[in-house]
């Protein structure tokens, strides 16, 4: 699990996706006051939680899985057997 | 929860330790639920408490970061053919009747006792629970740990070859997690159950996973991640039905998603090193310690209510802090089994194929 530059490990992926979801972050920390007052209004403005919620994980979600990746944190390389 | 006005003077600030706190919090009860499917919410939801956010704020904002990080760790473990989406999806759906059927009972229970009584219904469904399904998840773990029939393939329990062999006309359905179909009057209640249990006690995978292992006969490692699904089924609608009243602050479901996220791909990561008894193992082990943290707790609700002789402010308040310090415990205790055992296997595997590399070289 070391952190060395190896070949093939998906650094720059990584580092994209990074950049976009600490970009995201920033905004949400920054434009709190706004944020709170529209997306606790109830009613229809529900959807506007739930969209950012999938927006956070497609975006987190990928730079985090790219990320243990580029660490070199991978799955077993034996397939597992689930049956 | 009937107030539909803006619920966001009740949101807390947030200053750099608040952010800290929860994204560590989210990250060792996201690596638990990668590994076993569920967890994490006990935690959670009175660490946002004891933050100064109101309950329910706490329970709509910890729901709003469970279904993307059920979504995220799914996704992953779809990928290491884990995953039934099925079933995942049939009893996601019957879950979600549940959890609708337990919010009414807590409102009926809350309006009857007030705070105290709910507390201690709730309290007194975590005992019962863990001790009954969590005592028999252990006993099993421990038995396979024993017995050393961990690479013993896992066999179907005999109530679900029975269940299986039940043949309802019009009912039946394949599920390949079972390789065998099943009657959905069977699926459907547990289902149910699952709902019921995660809007009482916030964790649903401490009946789902069991129940989908001993009562359908799935095995472990495809249990726990199919409850992902139900999680993401049972957590999109929750968080939609909580933010149509204003209760999520998403600022708080994201932050701690921020660190689940990092913990869900590890935590999916690690059940690829394991051997499925450690699932059992795992999930065994934090239901027997939550047990005590909630067992704790119902001296001081009872003394709420009257129905014992009161407790000492400072005993009560003791015990509350003692109650979720070992929640904590338990969560931190899940982690620590799932990268031990993850950083075995990852050891195991190298010296594998170091063997492997130097026989070639010499064969």
């Amino acid at each position: 699990m070391g952190g060395e530059h190896v070949k093939g490990r998906p650094y720059i992926k990584a580092m994209i996706w990074g950049v976009v979801s600490v970009a995201l972050y920033v905004t949400l920390l920054t434009h709190q006051e706004e944020i709170n007052a529209n997306f606790a209004n109830g009613g229809m403005y529900a959807f506007l939680p739930i969209a950012v919620a999938f927006l956070f994980s497609i975006v987190h979600g990928s730079f985090t899985g790219h990320f243990w990746s580029a660490l070199g944190v991978e799955a077993s390389k034996k397939k597992m057997e689930v049956k | 929860m009937h107030e539909l006005a803006s619920q966001a003077a009740n949101f807390i600030n947030l200053d750099a330790m608040t952010i800290g706190y929860l994204f560590a919090v989210g990250f060792v009860g996201g690596l638990v639920s990668g590994f076993i499917g569920s967890g994490g919410a006990f935690v959670l939801t009175p660490a946002m408490m004891s933050l100064g956010v109101p309950a329910l704020v706490a329970v709509a904002s910890n729901m709003c970061h469970k279904f993307p990080k059920a979504l995220i760790g799914s996704l992953k473990r779809a990928k290491y053919g884990q995953v039934d989406v099925k079933l995942g999806i049939v009893l996601g759906i019957s879950a979600e009747g549940g959890v609708l059927y337990g919010a009414h009972i807590q409102e009926g229970i809350k309006a009857a006792y007030g705070d105290a009584g709910s507390n201690l219904y709730v309290s007194v469904a975590f005992v019962v629970i863990l001790a009954v399904v969590g005592g028999f998840v252990m006993l099993d773990a421990w038995k396979t740990y024993k017995g050393n029939t961990q690479d013993v393939k896992e066999v179907k329990t005999k109530l679900a070859a029975w269940l299986q062999s039940i043949n309802i006309p019009g009912t039946m359905v394949y599920f390949k997690s079972m390789d065998a179909r099943i009657s959905v009057l069977f699926t459907i209640p547990l289902g149910f159950a699952t709902g019921m249990l995660a809007a009482t006690i916030a964790v649903g995978g401490f009946i789902g996973v069991p129940s989908m292992i001993y009562v359908m006969g799935v095995p472990s490692m495809m249990a726990s991640a199919t409850e992902l699904v139900i999680a993401f089924v049972m957590g999109l609608g929750g968080s939609f039905k909580y933010a149509m009243h204003g209760l999520v602050d998403i600022r708080l479901a994201m932050i701690i998603l921020a660190g689940s996220l990092f913990g869900i791909q590890l935590g999916a990561i690690g059940t690829t090193y394991v051997k499925p008894f450690m699932i059992k193992l795992v999930m065994g082990v934090i239901m027997m310690i939550v047990l005590v943290s909630r067992g704790l707790m119902i001296p001081v609700y009872l003394s709420q209510l009257g129905l014992i002789a009161p407790l000492a402010e400072d005993t009560a308040k003791l015990m509350k802090n003692v109650s979720f310090a070992i929640m904590i415990i338990a969560l931190a205790v899940g982690a620590f089994i799932v990268l031990k055992a993850m950083w075995a296997g990852k050891k195991e595997e190298r010296r594998a194929m170091a063997a492997a590399q130097e026989g070639l070289i010499h064969g």
